[in-house]
C-alpha cells in the first residue's frame, strides 16, 4: 500500500473529525522542491562542536569543520579501480592558496584575492597567520596534530604581505605539508572571531563551537545538538566548484536498524555506519549503492601488555598470534567486508607498505607447542577487554578469541569497557590483552610505527612496547624521508615491518573498511583520510 | 511497573499464623481453580523452575560453543530455536539463560525483601527518628528517575551480575520499605500484638513471632511482581550496554543483540530470548496476581 | 490551601537536598575518565590534565561540590560536553519532547487501560476479565525497546504506515514556533495543520510502546477499586432502588473509584517519564530521557545531575498536584504536611 495515500487519507479524517477544519494538502509542492535539492544524511552521533579547535571536539565535529572551512591546500583525487574517488596522498592542490613554493626550510602560500568569508569580508594572510596561531597554541587535540607535522610554535607563521604567507620549519619533516591539509589548520575569519572573543576565551572557541566562520563550501544554519545538523551551500566560495547539493540535512538516529529501514525505505540518502552485515545485504538486495574502501594506514589489532607476564614473553605472543581465529573473524564479524592482514608467505614483507599482512594464521597445534616452549604448557588466565563503544564488532571478535586461546588452555575473562572509560584505559596502560583500532591520517608507514611502536611510549603505543632495534630503525625511515633518500627510507620500513611481526606485541587482525550506503541516485562520494563526508563533491540527481 | 504497587491493601488481622496457613493453602488450590490464568501461571513458573535447574544439563549443544559455518541459520530441526551470528544453538543460550535470569530476579527480590522488610517493620513499629530515616530515604529513592539511578549505580560498580541485583534491589526499596511499614504500623497496637507483649514477650520476639509472618503474604505478592520487573530493568540496562559480561547467555542482552538482526529479517535471533524473557516476566504477574487474591481476605468468600 | 501547599513543599526539601547529594557522589565515581574522553583520541597526559584544569575536575571532590552547589543557586546547572550547549538550555528545549511523548502514552493508556479495568470488574470471575488481565498484562511483559524496535519493523519497515522514526518531525517539516513546547498544541495554535499532522504522525508510534507500559498498572487498579465500590454499601443500596445497571456503574460506582485510580496515575506519569528513556532512543526522540543515558555513558556529569534534579523536582511537584487533585475529588482529604 502506499504510505504517503494511507497517511493522508487517514490524517485528514483525523483532522476533520478532531477539528472540523478541512485539512491543507498536504505535501505541498514547496516540499518536494526541497526534497530533491536537499541530501538527508542519517548517522548513530552527531557534532558536540562546529569547530575541530575546540575542547573535546567529538569526530562527527570534524565533518562540519571539514565542509564549513577551508584550508589553504587539499588533495586532488585520483580514481581506485573499482570506481571509488580515493584521496591522493602525493597530489595537493590549491584550496584558498593559489600557489604553494615550497624551499628548503619553509614553504609559502598566495592566497587566492578573490576568496571572502561567508560574511563578506576578504580572506587575507592576517586571517591564515591567526588561525594556525590559533591551532598550535589552543591544546588539546589540534595542537597534537600540528605537532605530528613539526609545527609548534607561532613564530612559524609568517605574513609575507596581506595575501602571503610562509610556514618556517623548525625540524625538516616531510609530514609539514601534507598535514596543513588534514581537517585541524582551516582558515578561520579572525575579525569575526575576534569580536566574539573574551578575555576567558582569546580564541572564540565558544563561539565557533556554535557558529561556522570561514570561507568553506557550506556553512552551519541550524544546529539542534543530538538531533540535526542543516548545512547550507555558501554561494561564493571560491575554494573550488560550486557544489552541486544546495542543502544537507543531518539527521541523528542512534538505532542502526532504523537507520537501516530509513535507507531501505528510500527516506534517507546516505548512511555510513551500519553493522557490517547490514552492508553485506543491502549490497545484495541492490536497492541502493554501496561503496567499500579499506581505512588508510588504520588495522584492527589484538594487543598485549609486554611490560608484565605473561605476554612479556616473545613465545607466548606468537602463541597467541597463532591461535587467533582469523578467518572465523572474517566470515562471522566482519562478513568479508575487510581486507585480511594475516598468512602471509613470510613475516619479511616484499613491499615498503604499511599496513600489510603477516605470517601467522590459525594453528592449534603450533601455538600450543610456543606455549609450552615459552613455559606455559598448562596456559594460564587472563582478561581481554573491549571498546563497548564498537562492540557490534568488538564482542564478537573477542567472543571467538576467548574460544580459540581456550584450546591451548588460556583462560580469558571479557572485559567489556564503556566508550567514555576506553581511553582512561589505555592511557593506564595496564590492561593485558585487549582489541583496538588504530588508524593515522596520515598515511606515511614511518607515521603509523612512531606513534605506535616507538620507545617514546605514546598513548597509541598501547602496549607499551620498546625496543632500541625498533626505535633505530624507525628514526632511520623519518630521517631518510626528509632527506628523500629512499634506499635507506625502504630498508628501515620493512625492516620495522619485520621487527614489529617477529616481536608481535600487536597482532594486526584486518584492515577495516568504510562501508558507506547511498541512494541510487546519489553520486559523487569521495574517501578522504579522515573518512566523513565529503558534502563538496555529492551530488543528488 | 510493580514499582507502582505501592497501595497495599491490608491483610488478615487475625492471630495463629498455622491456622491462617492451612486455610491460606486450601483457598490458594480454590483460586487455581477458579482462576485459569493464575493455574496457568502457576504451569509456566514450574517449567522456568525445571529449565533453571536442570536446564543446562538438558541442552543439546554447549551456550558458547560457536560454529561460524553454521551462523545465521534460521529455526531447523538441528537447531530448533535457529542459530545466532556465531553459529550458537539459540535454543541451548535460551534455556541455559534461565537459570541467570532467574537467579538476578530471585536474588534481587531476596535482597530488597531483606532490605526493604527490615527497614519498613522498624519504621512501622518503633516509629520515631527511625521511621523518618526510613520514610526520607525512601522519599529520596522514588524522586529518582528509577531506570537512570539503576543505570548509574551499574555504570559507577561495574557491570556484573551482582550490581545489577544491586541496583534492581536499590531501586525498590522504597516499595518494600512502605508496604512493610504500613503493615507493621496497623499491627503494632493490634490485640495481638498487646496480648503478646503483656505475656512477656520482647520487642523483638513479637516482631518476629507476630508482625512478621502477618506481613508475609502481602511481601509474597510484591515478590513475584517484582521479579518481572527485575527481569525487565536486567534486559533495559542490557540494551543499553551495561548488561552481564559476554558470552554468558542471558535473555536481556540475547534481545538486546538480537534487536540489531530484526531489520534484516533474521528475526528467531531476538525473537526466543524475547519470548522466553516475556514468558517469565507474565508468568511472574500474574502469579502475583493470582497470589493477591489469595492473600486479600476481602477476596474471600 | 496556600500555605498547606507551602508546608508540603517545604517537607520535600530534605529530599531534594537527598537526590543532589546522592546525584553528584554518584557521577562521581563513575569509572569513566570526562577528561580523557574529551582529550580527544590523541590525547597525552598533558593534555588531559589541562582539560581536567579546564572543567575543574581537578579540585577536591568537596571544593566540587561547593561550587556545583553555588552554580545551583544561580540557577546554573552547569554545561554538556557532549552536546556543547548549557544543561538548562538542553533541558528547556528536550522537556517537552519528553513530556509530550509521555502524555500521549499516558493518555492512550488510560483510554484503553480504564475500560479495560471497568469491564474486568463488572465481568469479574469472566472471560473477560482473564483476558483483560492477558492484555494488560502482556503489555509490560516486554522490554519496551524490544516492542519500540517491533513496532517500528512492522509498521514502519514492513507495512510503511508509520513515518520514518526520526523524532518530533519529519526532516522538511520546520517545528511549530514555539510556545507550549508540544508540538500538538504549538502547531494548533499557529493554525499549521500540516505541521500538526506530521508531529501526530510522527508520535504514535512511540506512544503506543509508551502506553502499553502503562496498561497494567491503570487496569489493574480501575479494576480493584471499582470492585470495591461495587461491593460498597451505596451501590447495593442504588441497585436495590432500580437504577439501571448502566448507571450504577458509571454514576456511583466509576466516581468513587476514580480516587485511587488518580493517584496511580500520577504515579504511572512520573514512571512513564522515567521510562521512556529508552523509547526515546529508539525512536530517535530528542527528549531528556535519551540525553541522560547518553550523559551517563559518557561520564558527564552536568546533564545526568540536571536530569536527575529535574525529575526530582517533577516528581515531587506531581505529588504536590495529586493531592492538591484529591482535594477536589474528594473534599474530606486534607493535603497533609
Amino acid at each position: 500500500m502506499d504510505r504517503r495515500k494511507f497517511l493522508q487519507s487517514a490524517s485528514v479524517t483525523a483532522l476533520a473529525a478532531g477539528t472540523g477544519v478541512a485539512a491543507p494538502a498536504i505535501w505541498s509542492p514547496a516540499k518536494a522542491d526541497a526534497r530533491s535539492e536537499t541530501l538527508l544524511i542519517v548517522s548513530e552521533s552527531g557534532p558536540n562542536n562546529l569547530d575541530i579547535q575546540g575542547v573535546g571536539t567529538n569526530v562527527p565535529g570534524y565533518e562540519a569543520s571539514w565542509n564549513c572551512y577551508d584550508r589553504l591546500i587539499s588533495h586532488e583525487m585520483k580514481t581506485l579501480a573499482n570506481g571509488t574517488q580515493y584521496y591522493d596522498r602525493d597530489k595537493f592542490k590549491p584550496e584558498l592558496a593559489e600557489d604553494m613554493k615550497t624551499d628548503d626550510m619553509s614553504v609559502t602560500f598566495k592566497l587566492r584575492k578573490d576568496a571572502t568569508f561567508q560574511d563578506g569580508t576578504s580572506v587575507t594572510a592576517a586571517d591564515v597567520k591567526w588561525s594556525l596561531d590559533r591551532a598550535v597554541t589552543v591544546g588539546g587535540f589540534p595542537t597534537f596534530q600540528m605537532s605530528a607535522g613539526s609545527m609548534t610554535k607561532a613564530e612559524q607563521f609568517v605574513i609575507v604581505d596581506d595575501h602571503t604567507i610562509r610556514v618556517d620549519y623548525l625540524t625538516k619533516d616531510r609530514l609539514t605539508v601534507p598535514d596543513l591539509a588534514v581537517i585541524v589548520p582551516g582558515i578561520y575569519n579572525s575579525g569575526l572571531v575576534k569580536k566574539n572573543a573574551t578575555a576567558t576565551d582569546p580564541w572564540g572557541l565558544e563561539y565557533t563551537k556554535q557558529n561556522t566562520a570561514g570561507s568553506g563550501a557550506y556553512k552551519v544554519t541550524k544546529w539542534t545538538p543530538d538531533t540535526e545538523v542543516v548545512f547550507e551551500r555558501n554561494e561564493t566560495w571560491k575554494g573550488g566548484p560550486l557544489p552541486k547539493t544546495k542543502r544537507v540535512i543531518w539527521r541523528m538516529v542512534p538505532d542502526a536498524g532504523n537507520r537501516r529501514a530509513l535507507l531501505e525505505r528510500g527516506d534517507a540518502d546516505v548512511s555510513y555506519d551500519l553493522p557490517n552485515k547490514d552492508f553485506v545485504d543491502l549490497r545484495q538486495a541492490g536497492k541502493v549503492s554501496i561503496v567499500s574502501t579499506p581505512y588508510s594506514n588504520g588495522i584492527q589489532y589484538i594487543g598485549m601488555n609486554v611490560t608484565k607476564p605473561p605476554f612479556d614473553n616473545v613465545k607466548v605472543r606468537q602463541a597467541v598470534a597463532c591461535a587467533i581465529p582469523y578467518q572465523k573473524i572474517m566470515d562471522a564479524v566482519l562478513y568479508g567486508l575487510a581486507k585480511p592482514l594475516f598468512g602471509a608467505a613470510a613475516n619479511a614483507p616484499v613491499d615498503v607498505a604499511w599496513p600489510q599482512a603477516h605470517s601467522y594464521n590459525t594453528d592449534i597445534a603450533k601455538a600450543k607447542q610456543l606455549l609450552a616452549e615459552a613455559g606455559y604448557p598448562n596456559g594460564f588466565e587472563t582478561t581481554m577487554s573491549f571498546d563497548l563503544g564498537f562492540a557490534v564488532v568488538n564482542e564478537p571478535i573477542c567472543v571467538l578469541t576467548q574460544e580459540s586461546l581456550a584450546q591451548i588452555g588460556i583462560k580469558v575473562t571479557l572485559n567489556k569497557i564503556p566508550g567514555a572509560n576506553w581511553r582512561t584505559e589505555l592511557n593506564k596502560k595496564v590492561m593485558p590483552l585487549y582489541t583496538n583500532v588504530f588508524s593515522g591520517w596520515l598515511d606515511y608507514p614511518e607515521y603509523f610505527f612512531y606513534w605506535c611502536y616507538d620507545g617514546q611510549n605514546s598513548v597509541f603505543n598501547t602496549m607499551s612496547y620498546q625496543s632500541k632495534d625498533m626505535d633505530a630503525l624507525i628514526d632511520g625511515a623519518r630521517k631518510s624521508a626528509a632527506s628523500g633518500d629512499k634506499a635507506t627510507y625502504d630498508k628501515d620500513v620493512k625492516g620495522f615491518v619485520s621487527l614489529a611481526f617477529n616481536d608481535i606485541p600487536r597482532v594486526p587482525l584486518y584492515q577495516p573498511y568504510v562501508n558507506v550506503a547511498m541512494q541510487k541516485n546519489v553520486t559523487g562520494y569521495q574517501y578522504w583520510f579522515h573518512r566523513r563526508l565529503d558534502y563538496r563533491a555529492m551530488v543528488k540527481a | 511497573m510493580s514499582a507502582l504497587e505501592t497501595e497495599a491493601e491490608p491483610t488478615a488481622t487475625s492471630s495463629g499464623f498455622m491456622r491462617s496457613a492451612t486455610a491460606t493453602l486450601q483457598h490458594a488450590r480454590y483460586t487455581f481453580a477458579e482462576n485459569p490464568v493464575s493455574g496457568i501461571a502457576f504451569a509456566l513458573f514450574v517449567v522456568l523452575l525445571i529449565c533453571a535447574v536442570i536446564g543446562p544439563a538438558i541442552v543439546p549443544y554447549s551456550p558458547l560453543a560457536s560454529d561460524t559455518a553454521a551462523a545465521l541459520k534460521p529455526p531447523s530441526l538441528q537447531h530448533w530455536f535457529g542459530t545466532d551470528q556465531l553459529g550458537r544453538d539459540m535454543f541451548s543460550r535460551v534455556v541455559v539463560a534461565t537459570r541467570l535470569d532467574m537467579a538476578i530476579a530471585v536474588f534481587s527480590v531476596a535482597l530488597v525483601f531483606a532490605m526493604g522488610g527490615v527497614a519498613g517493620i522498624a519504621a512501622g513499629f518503633f516509629g520515631g527518628w527511625i521511621d523518618q530515616v526510613v520514610g526520607r530515604t525512601a522519599d529520596t529513592i522514588m524522586a529518582f528517575p528509577l531506570f537512570v539511578l539503576a543505570m548509574g549505580i551499574v555504570a559507577a560498580l561495574g557491570n556484573t551480575v551482582t550490581n545489577i541485583v544491586i541496583a534492581t534491589a536499590i531501586i525498590n526499596f522504597p516499595l518494600y520499605a512502605r508496604i512493610a511499614r504500613a503493615e507493621a504500623n496497623i499491627r503494632r497496637d493490634s490485640g495481638f500484638v498487646q496480648a503478646a507483649r503483656l505475656t512477656g514477650n520482647s520487642e523483638m520476639r513479637i516482631v518476629l513471632t507476630q508482625i512478621l509472618p502477618n506481613i508475609m503474604p502481602i511481601m509474597v505478592v510484591q515478590m513475584s511482581l517484582t521479579m518481572g520487573y527485575a527481569i525487565l530493568n536486567a534486559a533495559g540496562l542490557s540494551f543499553i550496554g551495561l548488561g552481564v559480561k559476554p558470552p554468558t547467555p542471558e535473555w536481556g542482552i540475547m534481545v538486546a543483540e538480537g534487536a540489531g538482526f530484526i531489520v534484516s529479517g533474521d528475526w528467531w535471533i531476538a525473537f526466543f530470548p524475547g519470548a522466553a524473557l516475556m514468558l517469565a516476566v507474565f508468568c511472574f504477574n500474574l502469579l502475583g496476581d493470582g497470589l493477591r487474591d489469595i492473600v486479600d481476605p476481602q477476596r474471600r468468600t | 490551601m496556600l500555605s498547606q501547599i507551602a508546608r508540603r513543599l517545604l517537607t520535600a526539601l530534605p529530599t531534594l537536598i537527598g537526590v543532589i547529594i546522592v546525584t553528584f557522589l554518584l557521577t562521581r565515581v563513575l569509572p569513566g575518565d570526562t577528561a580523557a574522553y574529551f582529550a580527544g583520541p590523541a590525547a597525552t597526559p598533558q593534555a588531559i590534565e589541562e582539560v581536567k584544569k579546564k572543567l575543574g575536575l581537578d579540585r577536591s571532590l568537596p571544593v566540587q561540590f561547593v561550587s556545583y552547589v553555588e552554580a545551583l543557586a544561580k540557577g546554573d546547572l552547569g554545561a554538556s560536553l557532549s552536546t556543547g550547549q548549557t544543561v538548562v538550555k538542553d533541558i528547556r528545549t528536550r522537556l517537552p519532547a519528553s513530556a509530550e511523548l509521555t502524555l500521549a502514552g499516558l493518555v492512550l493508556g488510560i483510554v484503553v487501560a480504564v475500560p479495560l479495568g471497568i469491564l474486568a470488574a463488572v465481568r469479574q470471575g469472566s472471560w473477560i476479565d482473564h483476558l483483560c488481565r492477558v492484555v494488560a498484562t502482556a503489555g509490560v511483559s516486554l522490554p519496551v525497546f524490544f516492542s519500540g524496535l517491533l513496532l517500528v519493523y512492522l509498521f514502519y519497515y514492513r507495512l510503511g504506515w508509520a513515518p520514518p522514526p526520526m523524532g518530533r518531525l519529519d526532516v522538511f517539516s520546520t517545528a511549530p514556533n514555539s510556545i507550549t513546547g508540544f508540538y500538538l498544541i504549538d502547531s494548533l495554535i499557529a493554525r499549521d495543520f500540516e505541521t500538526f499532522r506530521a508531529a501526530f504522525a510522527q508520535l504514535i508510534l512511540p506512544a503506543v510502546t509508551l502506553g502499553m507500559f502503562a496498561l497494567a498498572p491503570i487496569a489493574r487498579m480501575t479494576r480493584a477499586s471499582m470492585l470495591a465500590a461495587l461491593s460498597s454499601e451505596f451501590v447495593r443500596t442504588a441497585k436495590a432502588s432500580g437504577l439501571s445497571t448502566r448507571a450504577v456503574i458509571v454514576t456511583y460506582a466509576f466516581r468513587n473509584a476514580m480516587l485511587p485510580v488518580v493517584t496511580t496515575l500520577g504515579m504511572v506519569f512520573s514512571f512513564l517519564l522515567g521510562a521512556n528513556v529508552l523509547v526515546e532512543k529508539v525512536f530517535a526522540w530528542p527528549g531528556i530521557g535519551s540525553y541522560a543515558v547518553d550523559a551517563l555513558i559518557k561520564s558527564d556529569f552536568a546533564p545526568v545531575q540536571g536530569f536527575v534534579l529535574t525529575m526530582a523536582i517533577l516528581y515531587v511537584m506531581l505529588n504536590l498536584l495529586i493531592d492538591i487533585l484529591y482535594g477536589v475529588i474528594d473534599p474530606r482529604v486534607r493535603i497533609e504536611a
